[in-house]
Parts: structure tokens; sequence; C-alpha cells
């Protein structure tokens, strides 16, 4: 299946473009973002903190069923205007990732249709390098699962 | 000018579109666009997106196909992470919608 997103990461450069339309209307896709609860639901973590205006900062946790934190994200909007724009900083904590610069871009596609362009910066080109690289972790991941399952069985 | 040598004609052509590009913020000499043209050649040689072979006096350009796989290979995965969270907010928010 073709995906419906689109990632642009030129060479050398220090950041990366992610585009994708969405069968949504433009509210609703806003609300993706916007809703703590509904965050928490896509994003698999909980929004400790989520206040959606201009100096306003967040944080998100996830935990492991024995309560480790697995993953801690924060950081603090510049912009927040609803149904177009949001401006934030993101920072995965315990990562070399760093502190990112995020702009993203709601816009209206059709009454039922609607577009995000997100922007993100990093501090520098090895450090965008090492996140793009990340998004083979998922499917190591799935096999190590996997592997894990199978073994199961001859506990 | 030959009269038969239309504008849309000078267009079609990707090469005088990028010499365009080149020139639409500053005018340049024709040993500035060569240079330019030169410096990115050099560019993409050192991120070896590009190949030189010598022969004889001239130097060829090849592209690297290894090279641009590899930017391929790792943007993939992540692209399909992406799409994946995507689709999550798109099932997610569609019963939002129906509810309305």
């Amino acid at each position: 299946m073709e995906l419906k997103t689109k990632v642009t990461a030129e060479e050398g450069k220090q950041e990366m473009l992610i585009t994708r339309e969405f069968e949504l209307p433009l509210d609703l896709l806003f609300r993706a973002y916007e809703d703590p609860e509904i965050v928490e639901q896509w994003m698999g973590s909980k929004a400790l903190r989520l206040d959606n205006k201009k100096g306003g900062g967040y944080q998100l946790e996830k935990k492991d069923d024995k309560g480790n934190v697995v993953f801690r994200a924060n950081g603090a909007f510049h912009e927040f205007i609803p149904n177009k724009k949001i401006t934030r900083t993101f920072e995965m904590e315990n990562t070399p990732a760093g502190v990112q610069l995020e702009f993203y871009e709601f816009e209206p596609l059709s009454e039922d249709r609607s577009k995000l362009t997100m922007r993100v910066l990093y501090e520098s080109v090895a450090q965008r390098d090492e996140v793009l690289k990340w998004g083979m972790r998922p499917g190591v991941n799935a096999a190590h699962n996997r592997i894990e399952e199978v073994l199961k069985q001859y506990k | 000018m030959n009269l038969r040598r239309d504008v849309f004609q000078a267009i079609a052509d990707p090469t005088r579109r990028a010499i365009l590009l080149l020139v639409a913020t500053q005018s340049m000499t024709a040993g500035a666009i060569a240079a330019t043209v030169s410096k990115h050649l050099s560019i993409l040689t050192e991120c070896e997106l590009l190949q030189q072979t010598q022969s004889g006096r001239e130097v060829h350009y090849h592209i690297n196909a290894k090279k641009m796989k590899e930017v391929a290979d790792f943007i993939e995965p992540f692209r399909k992470m992406w799409d994946d969270r995507f689709n999550k907010i798109e099932a997610i928010m569609s019963k939002y919608k129906t509810k309305k």
C-alpha cells in the first residue's frame, strides 16, 4: 500500500519536512493535537501537562506495566493558533536528539479533508540523521517481540 | 534570434530552467554561472552522491546509486512510522466525525 505520508530530509541539512493529507475535516485534525485525552490515545503516552497557549508547556510520559518510565518528552509552545498553527519545542528525555523546534501547519483541503505540514529543525545534521535512523527501530522491536513470543513456548 | 524558437521551447528544458532559477535573484556573468555549477558539483562529489572518473583530460561525473539508496533506506522506515501514527489519528478522529 502506498504511504500517504511524505518525508523530505535533504542530505546535509538539519531539518526535515513531513506532510500528510487526512480524510478528516480541519477541526477534527487539530483536535487530535489539542485534546489531551485524544493525544494519549494516538501517542500511547499520558499527557501530564498540555497548556495549549503561547508560553505554555507540555509533558508526555509513557510507563511500562511495571511502572518504569520508558518515554518522556517535554517542550514549550511558542504559538498556538487553533485550526492553523502550532510552534513548539520538543525534547525527548534521555536521548541524544537534543531540543527540536517544530512548526505544525494545519490547512483545510475541502470540507472533510485537511493537510498537516510539519517542519522540524534539529541542532545539528548528525542529530537529525540519528532521529531518522530511529524509524528502523519499530521494525527491529517487532522482530524482537516476535522472537520473544516464539521462544516463550520453549520455556 | 531564431524566430521559430519560442519561450515555451526554451523553458521546456530542465537545465535551462535551473539556469533561470540561478539568475532569478541576481544577475550573473557566464563565468559566475559556470563557477556556481562547479561548486555544486564539488559538494555533490564530496558527499559521494556523485562519483568522478578521469578520462584523458576530461572528468566525467556519475551518479552514485548506492549513496542515494542509503539516504532512501533510512527515510523509508521513518516514513512508515509516521504514516502508522497518522493513520491512528485518522482512525480515532473519524469516530468523532460520525458522532457529530
